[in-house]
């Protein structure tokens, strides 16, 4: 599968990149199998996230949860919970 | 709803120009409810000298439209919108304007509200404090998603 994930805030200054395109022959599947991958794949993202604490995540620009489907080609971003407004 | 809109900019807004859009050819209206966020000089015991408002160009647009059409879905509103500040800001500075109308006041009132505890939780927006003691981004607050939650209950 082909997904560009991207990163937000401080997860993208503890990681030290924007995005990341995950290229892979079997497919994650969900937002949590994803990370998982990311994890695997990215010592220092598996680092950042334990630095951020509470992590979300949108899939093609929607708010996800953890069993949320990545599809082919989706656009899949991990950020720390928001603090707008 | 009758009419809406979204922007995400860096510009500042005027709010007297925005309620004349909101209100304007629609005499139906008899109630505007309007909340408008600004940024302290002080959070968490230390002092903020300015702050930066990272966003998730995209998203936030289709986050803050969905959010304007659940509170159609929900109240009798003729009209509403949201404005939402990024870039570099600074105490005093406006960082949000959300409003809405209706033709009694209940509905604009608790379609504000509803709007901005929506915000508070589903719109990507980041905030990073410039303090003496450095930079940091803000944390997420409990009492924001308990304020959200709260409208899930009213289902």
């Amino acid at each position: 599968m082909n997904v560009k994930v991207r990163f937000f805030a401080s997860l993208k200054e503890q990681f030290g990149r924007d995005s990341v395109v995950v290229n892979t022959p079997f497919a994650p599947a969900t937002v949590a199998g994803l990370r998982q991958h990311l994890c695997e794949q990215h010592p220092g993202f598996a680092k950042a996230i334990a630095e951020v604490g509470r992590l979300r995540a949108a899939v093609n620009q929607d708010m996800a949860e953890d069993d949320t489907p990545v599809g082919e080609q989706a656009e899949v971003a991990f950020f720390p919970p928001v603090t707008g407004g | 709803m009758l009419r809406s809109k979204v922007m995400v900019q860096e510009a500042d807004f005027d709010v007297s120009s925005e309620i004349r859009w909101l209100r304007q050819g629609l005499p139906e209206i008899g109630a505007v409810a309007t909340f408008i966020g600004t940024v302290r000089d002080i959070n968490e015991n230390s002092t903020v000298r300015a702050m930066t408002l990272e966003h998730y160009p995209g998203m936030t647009e289709k986050a803050l439209e969905n959010i304007l059409k659940v509170a159609d879905e929900r109240f009798e509103i003729t009209s509403a919108m949201i404005i939402h500040r990024v870039g570099p800001l600074y105490p005093e500075d406006q960082i949000v304007f959300a409003a809405a109308t209706s033709e009694h006041r209940q509905q604009a009132f608790l379609a504000c509200e509803f709007i901005m505890d929506y915000l508070k939780t589903e719109a990507p927006f980041w905030k990073k404090e410039d303090t003496p003691e450095g930079a940091r981004w803000v944390s997420a607050r409990d009492s924001d998603d308990s304020a959200k939650e709260r409208w899930e209950k009213a289902d």
